[in-house]
């Protein structure tokens, strides 16, 4: 028992943590059922259920069937788990860092960058020496895409931070800088570009989970999944930066350390993200922002939380971009869009006090 | 113990303290005093680790520099000045922000406790940033309170490092900060304040530091270094020090006893 505490006797303070914790699982469920919905729709008619009856009953699966259901759908939803899971907890990691709740690898510049990185990948690889290709393989795009989004986040985070204080308004005007300057850079490279470059680039700028494939699920699902497990460790140092970074200091908190793995795992994360999938934008503000009204700040559940959200909205988008126009597709990047920007919007005014929802 | 020796911070390319010494002891509160600019913030924020100095520094027989940050948080808990939250927690959820990790019952009973203690135990449902300054700055004393609750553990002091902790607060919440940090020192604990109001440095420090243009004029107890003499230098101005008129000899200092006639410039004092 603790010494002068023992008498006392106060109304339990609400435990937002329980909740927060609950809510992993009713997210879970979430998860599941949009990755039954996205298994199960698509423009072949090829069903979940009629395959699993199929298989139940002990009949062979049609080679269309098949293919359809492992080496599409299957890897799409995989992959689209990994990116909405990353873009989110990249959105949450990167608020807490920088202390507001509107930072996000999109708005300031990282996701940018690592395209970039994937742009050079895509037009300059051939010209890598044999022995680089042989060694990187398949990762060398995710990997470029890795780097691009690391640089442009040290750069940001070098700009907009003097003596150990960060500039929210720098740091969004270094990102529009960043992000411009990387767009500058991927115009020289996309007018280098030939016709079959220039159809992959054409990827980027919408972002889409079309091209899904067990290779691209290989190459980047174990950076991401990485970043994503080191990140679930950021949880405390992040509720202690919430203070400043002197008091995250005062509480034990090794905060360069704490700063070097969160922007490690933003920029590892995003590079694979978009490496795999493009530029899908407002899946790292809206999940967070929805959370915290749900359940709280406290990134020990945020985090988690956010990668469970994200990456149920993340598919739901792709089936939504899927049925919208039907048998043809709607890129994600568009989807999430034309919803993520209203809520942006939304926790703007909501900010300043104008909309009170 | 406390310890420090020679310390010099320069910011820039000014120097901010030049080599002064400066010590405390446990079981007692040490005021830090002295007019605007003097490098009491600047010296509290050398010994908890905030900015770089150089010199010789010991708490508790160790060099905090070596320890680890963790470790450091186990010995010592700082109030700043002024914080800043960034997103919408709740009181309690501010207060065990500053637990160490390993949370348990017990520890949900200390920042309960803590928040009694700084008198806003029926707050801890309310949003932070809804709280008026001086609420926030007691919700803050309340949580580094929870860092240190021993004020000794295994046998070694634990220290509070207080910023101008009663800067925002009325006089009722003023006394109830500056018994909480009496109270911790009584328990064996080492308090370190950095104070602006003189009369409360008198009436809770048992050791006073007072600081002009970066060194130290002198420490000691109030009754020895609360001087006319020392004062009137240390901030320009001529001030009268007075003796209560009771058995327990503290001093006392009226702001208004001076005439206007006899606040004279610092260099002619």
């Amino acid at each position: 028992m603790v010494a002068g505490a023992d008498h006392i006797d106060y109304q339990a303070p609400v435990d937002r943590m329980q909740h927060a914790r609950r809510l992993h699982v009713w997210l879970l469920l979430l998860l599941v059922a949009v990755s039954l919905a996205s298994l199960t729709y698509g423009a072949t008619g090829v069903t979940l259920w009629g395959t699993l009856a199929k298989l139940w009953a002990g009949e062979e699966l049609t080679r269309t069937e098949a293919v359809v259901l492992f080496d599409i759908r299957l890897p799409r939803l995989f992959l689209g788990i990994c990116v909405g899971a990353a873009l989110a907890v990249s959105g949450a990691v990167m608020q807490g860092l920088f202390r507001n709740p509107l930072a996000d690898p999109g708005i300031v510049g990282i996701s940018a960058g690592a395209g970039f990185g994937a742009i050079v990948a895509i037009v300059l690889g051939a010209l890598l020496p044999v022995w680089i290709s042989d060694l990187v393989g398949n990762q060398l795009i995710p990997l470029a895409a890795f780097f691009g989004g690391w640089g442009t986040t040290l750069i940001l985070y070098r700009v907009s931070t003097r003596r150990g204080r960060t500039s929210v308004a720098t740091m969004l005007l270094a990102g529009i800088a960043l992000a411009a300057l990387a767009a500058a850079f991927s115009g020289v490279l996309i007018y280098m570009a030939d016709d079959q470059q220039l159809r992959d680039l054409t990827f980027w700028a919408l972002g889409s989970l079309a091209g899904s494939s067990w290779t691209k699920f290989v190459a980047a699902a174990p950076i991401i999944v990485t970043a994503l497990i080191a990140s679930f460790f950021l949880g405390r140092g992040l509720n202690g930066l919430a203070l400043g970074e002197a008091t995250a200091a005062h509480i034990g908190i090794s905060v360069q350390r704490m700063k070097n793995l969160a922007i490690l795992c933003v920029a590892a994360a995003t590079g694979a993200a978009v490496a795999v999938s493009g530029g899908i934008g407002f899946i790292g503000i809206v999940v967070p922002h929805l959370l915290r009204l749900a359940s709280g700040p406290d990134h020990r559940t945020l985090l988690i939380n956010s990668a469970l959200l994200g990456a149920s909205l993340l598919l739901a988008a792709d089936v939504i971009g899927r049925a919208i126009i039907s048998p043809a597709e709607l890129p994600i990047g568009i989807v999430t869009a034309i919803i993520g920007a209203p809520v942006f919007l939304w926790i703007l005014l909501r900010r300043r006090g104008i909309v009170d929802m | 113990m406390l310890s420090a020796e020679n310390v010099k911070v320069t910011i820039g390319s000014t120097q901010i303290l030049h080599g002064l010494d400066f010590s405390a002891q446990h079981s007692a509160v040490t005021a830090i005093v002295g007019p605007n600019g003097s490098g009491k913030t600047t010296l509290l924020k050398a010994l908890t680790g905030d900015i770089e100095a150089s010199g010789t520094y010991r708490l508790n027989g160790c060099d905090p520099a070596q320890l680890k940050p963790w470790e450091l948080a186990a010995m010592r808990g700082v109030l700043p000045q002024a914080s800043v939250l960034a997103f919408p927690f709740t009181v309690v959820e501010v207060v065990r922000i500053g637990l160490r990790s390993g949370t348990s019952g017990d520890h949900a009973q200390v920042v309960m406790a803590a928040l009694a203690k700084v008198g806003l135990a029926s707050y801890a449902n309310r949003f932070y940033q809804e709280l008026s300054g001086g609420e926030q700055q007691r919700v803050q004393l309340a949580r580094v309170l929870a860092q240190v609750w021993h004020p000794v553990e295994r046998g070694e002091p634990r220290w509070l490092f207080l910023d101008e902790p009663v800067a925002s607060l009325d006089i009722a919440h003023q006394l109830e900060v500056m018994n909480i940090a009496r109270d911790f020192a009584t328990a064996g604990g080492g308090v370190v304040a950095v104070m602006h109001d003189l009369n409360l440095t008198a009436m809770f420090a048992d050791s006073v530091a007072i600081l002009s243009q970066g060194r130290l004029l002198q420490q000691g107890p109030p009754a020895k270094v609360m001087t006319n003499e020392t004062l009137s230098l240390a901030y320009g101005c001529t001030l009268q020090v007075n003796t209560e008129p009771s058995e327990t000899d503290a001093r006392f200092l009226l702001p208004h006893a001076a005439s206007l006639n006899d606040i004279v410039p610092a260099k002619s004092a």
